[in-house]
């Protein structure tokens, strides 16, 4: 029983990853560059949602939108101001330049919001009036999933059939799959690169606002750097599950939560990072390309 | 024949290499007419430059009387230019369909259909092959993949790079046919090869390029007899 209570908690844990990293593997897919600011975004996400309930007195549903909305926007800034100009440089100039919004992100943060942790109230709250787990008991109450927890899921596998969908379905999605592959026989079918690449910054940049307000649920305190770990864990299920993939993005985010909720369990909570990243390598010696990577020979 | 496209004295570059000196050529409504030259002779380049994939220092492109030139690729496809590239450049991890699709972006999504059967009839082989992952065709199916999608746009001028690039005799025959129904239904073509004999077979008229310059030029009959082809690009 208590190995289904971890595995439910890494599940869980491993659907906010999965729903980061999916923000990681688009604009990887697409941009073909590593945007390591897409943690903080993250934070952002949080911060406004945090900032919608407190000082708006929004509530959370609501809070939820409206960082969903700065996100995108930033998203897109970020994108255009400092990921745009760069578009023929060499990738390692584009990564140092990811990793500066991402200190950008993290010091306006400290700025506006300080540095005290802020005590983010959850979006279903994880217990009820009298101090009992809101969860759903099962097996006569010897199992219990929080109300939290099933949300966090079910987010996740809204989220991901419908990027499925938008991206086998739609003109746009099918545009981004083409740019991602040749960008420039993309532009020959008359597909604007720059707003596709746009537009996929924006859908991550979302997605990130609602993984900093699943997470913040979780785990109340809000900081300036709140979204670099889990965004280097979802970086890491991302490239776990073969990077540029989507399915790869929610697979990669499920295990290394899984993973990471064993590990704590039945390893050592201070070992916990070092188990997840431990199995990375292994699955990339065995793997290179990822769980769901693919190599497509070219013909000629 | 009304004039559909003109380049007139354009200049390209890559850094500090001059890849196109002073080309200038013109392609009338219906024509095929041919680029030839040898290897780096700056026949890719034209063509790059033309669909805006490349931008010219000087001189003016124009197509149906509008100066396009600096007018970015994607915009060129709503304007009825359509691009085959050399190397077929297909999308090769999405399906046969998802291909044409994609050659229909500019269009309203109406009219794809229509659009897919009429490509479908042109190709009957890609109909069969309609789900499959266009990683796995064949080089030939690859081509007519290719040529395919860029007819999805209903372009009014149709720029094919090297369509023979890397296929068997017998496909390079099949893809001549093709071009010739296309050009017979129509379609104005500018072909750019190095299979210069297949190439002047089919053109009304043609450019030998050589090192970025316009050496020869004629209609498609005169240059392959001439000597100077025959030498050069023809075996004697």
């Amino acid at each position: 029983m208590e190995f289904l209570s971890y595995l439910i908690s890494g599940i869980s844990l491993g659907s906010v990853y999965a729903i980061i990293a999916l923000g990681y593997t688009m604009v990887y897919g697409i941009a073909k560059m590593l945007n390591f600011a897409h943690g903080d975004v993250i934070m952002v996400g949080g911060y406004i949602s945090f900032c919608g309930m407190m000082y708006l007195g929004l509530n959370g549903w609501v809070a939820l939108l409206l960082a969903m909305a700065v996100c995108t926007v930033l998203g897109i800034i970020v994108e255009g101001l400092a990921y745009r100009p760069l578009r023929q440089a060499t990738s390692l100039a584009v990564l140092i330049t990811a990793i500066g919004v991402s200190y950008l992100l993290q010091n306006t943060a400290l700025l506006v919001w300080g540095a005290t942790p802020k005590v983010y109230q959850s979006l279903i709250p994880l217990t009820d009036a009298s101090g009992a787990p809101n969860a759903l008991r099962l097996m006569g109450g010897r199992l219990s999933i929080s109300y939290m927890s099933l949300l966090t899921m079910a987010a996740c596998i809204i989220i991901m059939v419908g990027l499925t969908l938008f991206t086998s379905r739609s003109k746009m999605g099918k545009a981004m799959r083409a740019c991602s592959e040749d960008k420039d026989a993309a532009r020959l079918m008359g597909i604007n690169v720059n707003t596709t690449i746009s537009v996929t910054f924006a859908i991550g940049s979302a997605l990130a606002a609602v993984a900093g307000v699943l997470l913040c649920s979780f785990n109340p305190t809000l900081m300036p750097t709140t979204g670099s770990m889990p965004g280097i864990r979802a970086f890491t299920a991302a490239v776990f599950g073969g990077i540029g993939s989507i399915p790869g993005a929610f697979l990669g985010g499920l295990l290394i939560g899984v993973i990471e909720a064993m590990a704590k369990a039945y390893i050592s909570t201070q070992l916990a990072n070092s188990v997840v990243f431990a199995v990375l390598i292994v699955v990339l010696l065995v793997r290179p390309a990822g769980l769901l990577g693919k190599y497509v020979p070219e013909k000629v | 024949m009304a004039e559909l496209l003109n380049v007139n004295d354009i200049n390209v570059y890559y850094g500090a290499i001059h890849a196109i000196k002073g080309v200038s050529f013109h392609v009338d409504e219906g024509e095929i007419v041919t680029l030839i030259g040898a290897n780096g002779a700056g026949k890719s380049t034209t063509l790059h430059t033309v669909s805006g994939l490349l931008h010219s220092k000087t001189g003016s492109i124009s197509f149906e009387g509008k100066n396009i030139a600096g007018v970015p690729a994607h915009k060129l496809v709503e304007h009825g230019l359509a691009h085959v590239p050399e190397g077929r450049r297909i999308f090769l991890q999405m399906t046969v369909e998802e291909n044409l699709e994609m050659g229909a972006f500019t269009q309203p999504n109406a009219n794809t259909p229509a659009s897919l059967e009429r490509v479908y009839e042109q190709f009957p082989r890609l109909k069969e092959r309609q789900r499959q992952i266009a990683g796995t065709l064949s080089g030939g199916e690859q081509q007519m993949l290719a040529m395919g999608r860029a007819l999805m746009s209903k372009p009014k001028l149709l720029m094919l790079d090297e369509p023979s690039m890397g296929l068997a005799p017998i496909l390079v025959e099949q893809i001549f046919d093709i071009i010739r129904q296309l050009h017979q239904a129509g379609t104005t073509i500018l072909l750019v090869e190095q299979n210069a004999q297949m190439a002047l077979s089919v053109a009304d008229r043609a450019y030998v390029l050589e090192t970025g310059k316009i050496t020869l030029s004629g209609t498609g009959d005169e240059l392959i007899h001439s000597d100077e082809v025959r030498k050069a690009y023809l075996g004697g």
